[in-house]
């Protein structure tokens, strides 16, 4: 967000989710405490910013009043009641802060305040007049908007009668305010109570707590806003970070998930997972997570994505936390993945640590440096569940969401790889960040019959129509090789089980083949012999039926020969009406005859 | 500088009210009031001071009278706080008393004069 103050949070729409508030606020120059607080601390008012020694309340007061002056134009006054402007200006220079050049072009001003009890006597009544006269002219000398009180509550330890200090501490609060002065005043932590000497009754406006505290050997530091009058704030306990560049707040939610999602795809350097992947791969810009058990081959199909990125021309950045550099490379030599022409045109590059070498929020920033310097295409961190070495559970899942919304927002592709722990179900990552990733890439190891064979298959992957079907791979010299599983009666079978059932298959198949030649010639067979009959009979009927007309034939000839002899015999007797009566019998036993 | 210049140089730069020792060569006592404004509480201390002082190191004290109002810068020399602050510059060493300096028991302890 842009907007520097209240007036601006107030035209904000009500479905803003940004804090609302109807106070002004001024830049605190913290990188995303403003966030957090919508928009700054109160301006005009004091900040009490309170904590442990060594929590960076000093530090904190000095970028404020740094941050202020060389981007906010507005000149400060650091008055110190610990260290000497010498020292503060030393300790802060390895910050990046240029505090003496600011001193010298009058834009802020320190005045160290030393009181030393054993000095001091008391003889009557005092007040501190001397305090504002310094303060006051302090103010004037830079022409103040912002003034820093570290660490006010010194004067009770260097000056007797602490009613007097309260009326006093009192009446400087009142004095600040009136001259509209944003102020932050320090405090050390008290037992039981947010300051040693209550100043929260005092600063009513707003309180921050600064926390340093060691988990498990590792140092964490955290900001609270324990109250902040008239504004909605953020109330989480915010991890932070000191390093060369001064504080960084890290508001968990503050990133808004606003990066454009992009349409274009990424390779993940493996055909046939791209083709399970909508025949093209992830999308770019995703998150996306690899999770499996030990050995099922997470890192090599990491770094088979990654050597695919560095061959594109485009560049990856390698977060090992398990591997040095060149054990990885050592290894994946060993299934035909060289990444050694990639490591040295510097398209590649592989950041190892070990996770517990510094906390969490230091490996957020490193890793936001090394993103920042390298402008990968593709990040991988292999594997996100060493973090948790590094923090608690929360921790790690709030910096994962963190990096990702990071990577997210610069249109970074990433590949997560996570362990899973042998004993818990395997569609659950340790980190929990399953929800939080795009595609989700399971591998198992399945045993059976006295062997492992690895299977991959997608169990999520947002926005594209992909495989529902598990493949099984191999790892050999010549890498990657991808088989389907065994999909049939027997199951879904892989390694030596898919190879037997498919012989079997196979064996199966082919006894149905030599049945089926067996019955194509019985079949043949059937037909020749039926054929063989019928031919039998043809020949057997065109024999009788020659035969008789043979034989019809005689009988023609012996039925023309009576007729002829008869007629002759009748022409030769000259007997009676010939051609009555018997005549039509004989015709009728003719006809028969025929 | 010469001796007897000085307190009034000073004056005419710095604006103190300086009181010289009456006797010359015996201000081996420095002292310096920091008030704040011409107030009751300013003037009461003034007075309980110089009533010390002439008893207790007549002719040989010089004090000074600083008035952070018109001086602001000079709180930070002696690191001033409190209101109003003597500030005994010699002899060595430095103390600092503050009050309005009602109570002479502690400001002559204060001051170490006691036993007399």
């Amino acid at each position: 967000m842009a907007n520097s103050s209240g007036r601006s949070s107030q035209r904000r729409s009500r479905s803003d989710p940004q804090p609302r508030c109807s106070i002004e606020k001024a830049w605190s120059g913290i990188r995303g405490l403003d966030e957090i607080t919508g928009g700054g601390l109160p301006r005009g008012r004091p900040t009490l910013v309170c904590g442990g020694p060594g929590c960076g309340k000093t530090l904190f007061a000095m970028e404020f009043l740094v941050r202020g002056a060389a981007e906010h134009r507005e000149p400060g006054v650091f008055m110190s009641f610990e260290e000497t402007e010498a020292e503060l200006a030393a300790n802060v220079a390895s910050l990046g802060f240029q505090v003496e050049r600011l001193v010298a072009q009058k834009r802020i001003a320190i005045d160290y305040v030393r009181v030393e009890r054993a000095e001091i006597l008391e003889t009557g009544e005092f007040n501190l007049e001397g305090l504002f006269v310094r303060l006051q002219h302090a103010v004037e000398s830079v022409g103040a908007r912002r003034v820093v009180l570290d660490t006010v509550e010194s004067l009770f330890a260097g000056l007797p009668s602490p009613e007097v200090l309260r009326s006093e501490l009192r009446r400087l609060f009142r004095w600040l305010k009136d001259r509209n002065l944003t102020t932050v005043i320090t405090g050390e932590k008290g037992e039981g109570s947010l300051t040693r000497y209550g100043l929260e009754e005092y600063v009513s406006d707003c309180v921050l707590f600064l926390d340093h505290r060691i988990i498990d050997q590792i140092s964490t530091r955290r900001l609270r806003v324990v109250k902040y009058r008239g504004s909605t704030h953020g109330t989480n306990e915010y991890p932070f970070l000191i390093d060369e560049g001064g504080i960084s707040v890290l508001p968990i939610t503050s990133l808004a998930l606003e990066g454009a999602a992009s349409s274009e795809r990424v390779s993940t350097g493996l055909p046939r997972l791209d083709e399970m992947l909508g025949g093209k791969g992830f999308y770019r810009g995703t998150t996306n997570l690899v999770s499996g058990t030990a050995g099922s081959g997470k890192t090599s199909i990491a770094t088979a994505m990654a050597l695919d990125v560095c061959r594109e021309g485009k560049r990856c950045l390698y977060f090992a936390f398990e591997e040095s550099a060149s054990q990885i490379q050592r290894n994946m030599r060993s299934i035909g993945i060289d990444l050694e022409p990639c490591l040295r045109a510097g398209s590649l590059r592989i950041s190892s640590l070990r996770p517990s070498v510094f906390g969490l929020e230091m490996h957020l920033v490193a890793m936001h440096r090394a993103v920042e310097a390298f402008e990968p295409e593709l990040v991988v961190v292999d594997p996100v569940s060493n973090l948790m070495n590094a923090g608690t559970l929360l921790d790690t899942r709030s910096l994962l969401t963190r990096l990702i919304d990071y990577l997210k927002v610069r249109g970074i592709t990433t590949l997560f790889t996570s362990l899973t722990p042998g004993g818990n179900s395997l569609e659950e990552t340790e980190v929990g960040v399953s929800s939080l990733v795009d595609t989700w890439l399971l591998l198992e190891v399945v045993r059976s019959g006295g062997e492992r064979n690895r299977l991959l298959s997608i169990i999520k992957s947002r926005g594209m129509r992909h495989s529902n079907q598990a493949v099984e791979f191999r790892l050999s010299d010549r890498g990657f090789g991808f088989l389907d599983t065994y999909l049939g009666q027997g199951g879904v079978l892989s390694g030596s089980a898919r190879v037997t059932q498919e012989a079997e298959d196979r064996a199966a198949s082919a006894a149905l083949d030599q049945e089926l030649v067996r019955r194509e010639a019985l079949r043949d067979s059937h037909r020749r012999a039926f054929e063989a009959r019928l031919s039998a009979l043809r020949d057997e009927f065109e024999a009788k039926d020659a035969e008789l007309v043979m034989e019809m034939e005689e009988v023609r000839g012996e039925r023309d020969r009576t007729t002829r002899a008869r007629t002759e015999m009748a022409r030769s007797r000259q007997a009676f009406g010939a051609s009555q009566a018997p005549a039509g019998k004989r015709t009728r036993r003719k006809e028969d005859g025929a | 500088m010469k001796p007897g210049e000085g307190a009034a140089g000073r004056r005419r730069k710095g604006g103190m009210r300086t009181r010289m020792p009456s006797r010359r060569g015996l201000s081996s006592w420095q002292l310096r009031l920091y008030i704040a404004g011409q107030t009751a509480k300013a003037a009461a201390a003034i007075e309980n001071l110089q009533r010390i002082c002439e008893r207790r190191l007549h002719g040989r004290y010089q004090l000074e009278v600083v008035d952070l109002l018109k001086n602001p810068q000079l709180a930070r020399g002696d690191q001033i706080l409190a209101i109003p602050t003597l500030v005994r510059k010699l002899p060595p060493p430095m103390k600092k008393i503050i009050g309005d300096l009602s109570d002479e028991e502690r400001v002559l302890v204060g001051l170490d004069l006691r036993p007399t």
